[in-house]
């Protein structure tokens, strides 16, 4: 199943399966990790529901869900 | 000497190895045109004999061109060729952290990686195999602890060694088969046209870099018709095979695993966050820690204790005075035993501010008497009284609460809790256009807008640091504090108003404004997309002494330099022409006034702008020169408002005031305009600084306009309250004009795009 970031709940994880967008941000997010196959886990989300903090490569990330909708991911087997 | 250059990521430990490798050679500049700071420096080792300069380049993520940091760093390597890098990586965190490595190596210069923090890993459990990892980068890699200072000898050992040997780029990325062909014909181009580090340039291309694609429009064209056409993503797939390529070489280096393993771990840092950035305790906490480093540096009732009804006494022991007027001050009570004002004691930032006020009085002091006992003129010793003891000292003694309120938030900063108070307001900031970041320096501005104007450097762009800049001048700072109170006397006596109210009103009118004027410039001049927020939330640490003294040493350094020439200059200027007549007579004001001076006759010329807002000629008349003089000599800092205004007086502030005619609108105003405007010359040099070049004078003229602009409107909106009719409409139209204008602009813009 295939889910965007920015529509995980908290304690959520997947894979990364692609990231969309294009220009600065969609290489800021390569930069900082946000590549194919790496895991990210949804730590938890700002007072107001947005940022939100992820955790990925061993450590933390806070991004909007602006640019968290461009992260598609695959989502692990159901618990 | 060998040159070194000190690259790695944020919160790497860069600055702490740095700090530690260069001592008290340290050099703090700016990078030409930026506000990025420069730290250079000498390196001496005393067992290994090794010698070297050192450049610490900024702390970056990628060598991609989307940052003025990394724009720096990527051109200081290219165009300055150091010696040697020295590519400090963050064990803990060492899968991003080695990305960058995998770009620096692209390039024609010898790199050592220190390997920092390792110790912290091994109390996790996990260990790296360095000469694995030395195998599998293929560049000598060296365990170190900046902190412990562990293995920095070996360090420059070692990169002395390698500085001696050229060394030729590698490339991780063709490794892949797919584009290892085209990595290598890129490479041959700009080979064959003489271009240094032929490989990193090529790749750049390849991954069609807005600075390569700039500088080699030709070659770039040429370059990207070489990738086959299922790749024509390569700025993906390159960020791709190096994380690919770091995550296999790691499985092998690293023992227990640092991968997979983050999802499972709650470390200490996930504790303390659980509380700090709680859903619901995340806003209120952050106010409580505000609340407590204002008070700590502003405060002269501690932790309210007077306001809680704690009754401190007066003691009558010898010698005492002193101590309580610094220390702590007496609760004092009419004749019936009820308590008229509170006592309380006084913080740190009161305490050091009084005594140094103390000791420059004294100075001062010492000064004129030697002055006088010399025979100096008394023309010569009012100079000097004035210039050196009211205009410098004055400057001089916010530095104590301006330093203590920049430790409190260097210490919030380093420990790592701002990069969570922005995530926690990231939301409400983004609707005015800005970033949870630039929430900091705003409410900095509430004590004092120097270091809050220095602290906008942990801003994105330009244009965000520019609005922050402009819209701290209108938070009430300590200064203006002062002249409320000094005015406070008149609003009740002359006018009948409840100063402490009015005072509040100020708070509240100066946000409002604030938040006003960044969505009117953010439509307007200073049109930008709302940055994105990708922000690492680095682990929590406790700073350190040693790095927290470097800052307040270097903000100290910077304040004094840039603030004292422009002070000092303003302060000669303006002594000179309010103590001389047209015909170069010195006059002392303290026995005749102002009256007949320069700048009196200049201000009494002048007085007709201040008519609109009710404290020009046309209302106060022969009075209106004392008001505009005010205002003109409040630019070097708002105290000096009150100040000339009781100078000229006599000391009879409320008569004079009230003998004016001025009228409650007119005084408003008044106020308003001196709180609103140009704050003072250390904030003049402090904005001068930190905006982008050659935009100071814009930034003046905003706030002289805007503060003009709000005194009429407080002056006529008061003094006849059926032009609100009028003014509301008019802001509205404004609102909504510079709405369409930024809506066309916005549809302009995703056309061309």
């Amino acid at each position: 199943m295939e889910k965007k970031l920015n529509e995980f709940s908290i304690g959520e994880s997947g894979i990364i399966a692609k990231v969309e967008g294009e220009g600065r941000v969609r290489r800021r997010l390569f930069d900082m990790g946000l590549t194919p196959g790496a895991e990210v886990y949804l730590r938890k989300k700002a007072p107001m529901g947005d940022p939100l903090e992820i955790t990925l490569r061993g450590y933390e990330l806070s991004l909007r869900k602006d640019e968290a909708q461009w992260v598609v991911c695959t989502m692990e087997e159901a618990k | 000497m060998k040159n070194f250059a000190l690259v790695g990521n944020p919160n790497s430990g860069k600055t702490t190895l740095f700090n530690l490798l260069t001592g008290a050679t340290a050099h703090v500049g700016n990078w030409p045109g930026v506000t990025v700071e420069k730290r250079s420096g000498k390196y001496k080792g005393k067992k290994n004999g090794v010698e070297a300069s050192i450049v610490d380049l900024p702390g970056i993520y990628s060598l991609s061109p989307y940052t003025p940091e990394e724009v720096i760093a990527r051109n200081y390597i290219i165009e300055e060729k150091p010696d040697l890098i020295i590519d400090i990586v963050d064990s803990t965190n060492i899968e991003r952290n080695l990305y960058l490595t995998t770009q620096l190596l692209e390039m024609n210069v010898p790199v050592v990686v220190a390997l920092n923090m390792s110790d912290a890993l091994n109390q996790e459990g996990k260990t790296i195999d360095v000469e694995a990892l030395e195998k599998a980068l293929g560049i000598p890699v060296v365990s170190i602890s900046a902190l412990k200072n562990k293995g920095v000898d070996e360090l420059m050992e070692r990169a002395a060694k390698a500085s001696q040997v050229a060394r030729v780029g590698h490339s991780v990325v063709a490794e892949n088969e797919k584009f290892a062909e085209p990595i290598a014909k890129a490479a041959k181009i700009y080979e064959e046209k003489g271009i240094d580090n032929p490989l990193f340039h090529a790749i750049k291309a390849l991954e069609n870099d807005e600075i390569e694609a700039q500088k080699h429009p030709e070659d770039v064209a040429e370059i990207k018709k070489l990738l086959p056409e299922e790749e024509m993503e390569f700025e993906a797939s390159s960020a791709n095979e190096r994380y690919n390529y770091i995550t296999a070489k790691l499985s092998t280096c690293v023992q227990g695993n640092v991968v997979k393993e983050a999802k499972a771990k709650s470390n200490r840092s996930d504790k303390i966050d659980k509380v700090l950035t709680n859903k619901w305790a995340g806003i209120p906490i952050f106010l409580v820690i505000l609340l407590i480093v204002f008070g700590l540096t502003f405060s002269e009732d501690l932790f309210f204790l007077g306001r809680l009804g704690v009754v401190f006494k007066e003691s009558s022991f010898a010698g005492n005075e002193y101590f309580e007027g610094l220390f702590w001050h007496a609760t004092e009570f009419d004749e019936f035993g009820k308590v008229v004002a509170n006592g309380g004691i006084n913080s740190p930032g009161v305490i050091l501010a009084g005594t140094w006020e103390g000791f420059a009085a004294w100075l001062g002091d010492m000064m004129n008497k030697g002055l006088e006992a010399a025979g100096a003129a008394e023309w010569a010793v009012g100079f000097i009284d004035s210039v050196v003891i009211d205009g410098l000292f004055a400057v001089i003694g916010f530095l104590p609460q301006i330093l203590l309120l920049y430790l409190f938030f260097s210490i919030l900063e380093d420990s790592g809790y701002m990069a969570r108070v922005a995530f926690i307001f990231d939301r409400i900031f983004r609707k005015l256009g800005l970033s949870g970041r630039a929430f900091i320096p705003m409410l900095m501005g509430y004590g004092c807008g120097v270091p809050a104007m220095i602290n906008t450097r942990t801003l994105n762009t330009d244009k965000e640091r520019t609005q922050t800049i402009r819209a701290i001048a209108f938070f009430p700072c300590g200064a203006k504090m002062t002249l409320l109170a000094a005015v406070a006397g008149c609003l009740s006596g002359v006018f009948g108003l409840n100063a402490a109210l009015v005072a509040y009103s100020f708070y509240l009118i100066g946000l409002v404004v604030a938040i006003l004027l960044i969505v009117l410039m953010h439509w307007t001049t200073q049109r930008e997309k709302v940055p994105p927020f990708i922000m690492e939330l680095p682990a929590y640490h406790f700073p350190q002494f040693r790095a927290l003294m470097i800052h307040i040493w270097d903000k100290t350094k910077h304040y004094l330099k840039k603030a004292a020439t422009i002070i000092v200059i303003s302060a000669i200027f303006i002594w000179l022409f309010t103590h001389l007549t047209w015909n170069w007579q010195y006059v002392n004001p303290e026995e005749t006034g102002y009256a007949g001076t320069v700048l009196a006759d200049f201000s009494a010329w002048i007085s007709p702008i201040f008519t609109p807002m009710g404290f020009g000629n046309v209302q106060l008349g022969d009075y209106a020169w004392a008001y505009t003089l005010s205002s003109i000599t409040g630019i070097v800092a708002k105290e000096v408002v009150p100040d000339t205004l009781s100078i000229i007086s006599g000391g009879e502030l409320e008569l004079f005031v009230a003998a004016s005619g001025i009228h409650t609108s007119g005084f408003y105003a008044f106020i308003v305009f001196n709180l609103m405007t140009i704050p003072c010359f250390a904030s003049i040099g402090t904005a001068k600084a930190e905006l982008p070049k050659g935009t100071l004078k814009w930034t003046l003229l905003f706030w002289v306009v805007s503060s003009y602009i709000l005194g009429c409107i407080t002056y006529l909106m008061i003094e006849w309250v059926w032009t609100l009719a009028i003014i509301i409409p008019v802001i509205i139209g404004i609102y909504a004009l510079a709405y369409l204008y930024n809506r066309k602009k916005n549809k302009e813009e995703a056309l061309a795009a």
